[in-house]
């Protein structure tokens, strides 16, 4: 619909064909707009995508997917997120979650379950901390009438404000553990806007995923991007954006070629984005340096980790471990969400068992495991390849081992003879398959809302735009899409 | 186009955007905003859609027009006789 329609003009040029590129693409190709994505890997998905080994098809990033509610239940992001894309429900084939726990504690353990009926958490809260519950319905009033839209007030610390509501700091950590692990770019604290979202996603709302994990969601996306009449290059990355007088007038493409477009938008993270300018001035995307600094984002350094794989001959409830879905563990005094000293620190992690989500009579054919921790880039960026493989068996083997204590008793011998495959994945993986600087996986510790860049025709969506989760980067590529090309078009 | 031709379109639009709601027994002269979950990204799209599927174009200052099925009916239908008529 707009001017110039070359073979190489764009209306809108998007960079990374992850969940925020590809829901902007839809959105954009929907309403008639020329677009095409550019991708530098071979697979969509980005932070959620998927790889092969020996046949085998690996889930990268999802574990569950955040923000479920049943059919009927509106006005949520799922909803806001279906009806932008066309989504219909059924499409995405969600299985809720059957329950997941938060437990802390190496001898004594103290242990909060929740599922998707947020009624059921409070009555664990009422049982298990009685003298905390009044505090925590007050906390869930607040969360629930919080207008995290208003994204242009500063900083403020979420530790502080719960603190307000829950006087012991046992629950205070086991609250923010989950949390922190499924959407914290921040190390230790959180900007209390991200905290409410994700309270939301994970309490209010809940845990799904469809059977065959997200490359059922990523095959959905690329369907209507196609059906919408979308372009898409992969493993055809952007090398450069040439900027002439503030606009990004042109990319040029790994492979040499250079395109146009009127717009674009990246995925790809803000200091990412900025790196590909020609510009002297390398740092001036962002919110007010001082008020992130006060809020300890502008001293928090980028978060990475590991995740261990592994793949079960047989159901893991045959192992007894068939009633969680989520694990969120800590062994540690205070729960420490920070880049660890040690190259992966086991005080704390995340299980997956993809295996125990309510898929009806189906279920999946293999057993899986999956055992998430934080871990530091640096000390994995330079190892030469022996060591890095030796380190990754290592971190296998004790990654595992530290999750098992959080989960019902299996025999060395038992597990091993039940193992048909492992694999992990390490910060230099993460940076590898997706670009993003220092392994990390939520992107940039500060925010900045708007999407805007020192580039006036070039705008951010994605882990660095603020939405996390899969349905917060789908989000964010709608909602950039609509406020800087969708919305001004219709204004005229 | 009647009235009634151009309260099915924007119907047709509305079911397209908001599958989830329940379009039955909408009452006409009844705020949209008042029995149906619609919000700005939502009218956003009933705007936008109206431009792709019909050509038809409704200024920012005018959304207000769109607030009830009779209130889009007049606002609307001379618009989509102007087009017709232009065929």
């Amino acid at each position: 619909m707009q001017s110039d329609a070359t073979p190489s003009h764009y209306d809108v040029a998007i960079i990374g064909a992850g969940m925020s590129g590809l829901a902007a693409g839809i959105r954009l190709a929907h309403f008639g707009r020329r677009v095409c994505i550019f991708e530098r890997h071979y697979a969509p998905g980005g932070l959620n995508s998927f790889y092969g080994v020996d046949g085998r098809k690996f889930d990268v990033g999802l574990h569950a997917m955040t923000n479920f509610v049943p059919p009927g239940v509106r006005g949520t992001p799922l909803g806001k997120l279906l009806r932008q894309l066309r989504i219909e429900r059924e499409e995405f084939a969600l299985c809720p979650q059957k329950q997941s726990r938060v437990v802390f504690g190496s001898a004594a353990k103290a242990e909060l379950r929740f599922t998707n009926d947020f009624a059921f958490l409070q009555s664990e809260i009422a049982a298990r901390f009685p003298s905390q519950s009044d505090g925590f319905q007050r906390l869930a009033a607040l969360v629930k009438s919080y207008d995290e839209r208003v994204f242009d007030v500063p900083h403020v610390p979420a530790r502080a404000v719960v603190r307000q509501y829950i006087s012991d700091p046992l629950l205070e950590d086991m609250l923010f553990c989950p949390v922190m692990y499924y959407g914290s770019a921040q190390e230790r604290d959180m900007d209390l806007s991200q905290f409410v979202i994700m309270f939301r996603a994970l309490f209010l709302e809940g845990f799904a995923r469809p059977l065959e994990g997200v490359r059922r969601i990523i095959r959905i996306l690329l369907d209507k991007y196609k059906a919408a009449g979308g372009e898409r290059r992969m493993k055809c990355g952007v090398a450069r954006i040439i900027d002439r007088e503030g606009t990004a007038a042109a990319l040029v493409l790994d492979d040499g070629a250079e395109i146009t477009a009127d717009h674009v938008m990246s995925s790809i993270g803000a200091a990412e984005t900025m790196a590909l300018c020609d510009r002297q001035e390398k740092r001036p995307i962002g919110s007010d340096p001082a008020a992130s600094m006060a809020a300890g984002a502008g001293t928090s350094r980028r978060l990475s980790f590991i995740e261990c794989i592994r793949v079960l001959k047989m159901q893991p409830r045959e192992l007894g471990w068939g009633s969680d879905t989520i694990v969120f563990f800590n062994d540690s005094d205070r729960f420490d969400y920070a880049r660890p000293a040690q190259q992966v620190d086991l005080r704390s992690g995340v299980i997956c068992l993809p295996n125990n989500f309510d898929f009806g009579a189906a279920e999946l054919e293999e057993g899986w495991l999956r055992v998430t921790c934080l871990a530091d880039y640096d000390q994995w960026v330079n190892l030469p390849d022996e060591r890095y493989r030796a380190d990754k068996l290592r971190w296998m083997d004790e990654s595992t081992r530290s999750a098992r204590r959080f989960l019902p008793e299996v025999p060395d011998a038992t597990l091993a003879a039940a193992t048909v495959a492992t694999d992990l994945f390490t910060p230099r993986t993460i940076t590898r398959f997706t670009g993003h600087l220092e392994g990390s996986v939520y992107g940039a510790p500060d925010k900045m809302h708007d999407g805007r860049t020192p580039l006036k025709n070039l705008y951010l969506c994605g882990t660095d735009q603020g939405l996390l989760g899969i349905v917060g980067a789908m989000l964010s590529g709608i909602s950039m899409a609509n406020q800087h090309i969708l919305q001004p078009a219709v204004k005229g | 186009m009647t009235k009634d031709d151009c309260k099915k379109l924007v119907t047709e639009i509305i079911a397209d955007i908001a599958p989830d709601e329940d379009m039955t027994n909408l009452k006409p002269d009844v705020r949209l905003r008042d029995q149906l979950q619609l919000d700005s990204m939502d009218f956003l799209d009933i705007v936008m859609e109206l431009r792709k599927r019909h050509g038809i174009e409704v200024p920012e200052a005018d959304y207000i027009q769109l607030a009830s099925l009779d209130s889009c009916a007049e606002y609307l239908t001379p618009k989509f006789n102007a087009i017709e008529g232009k065929r």
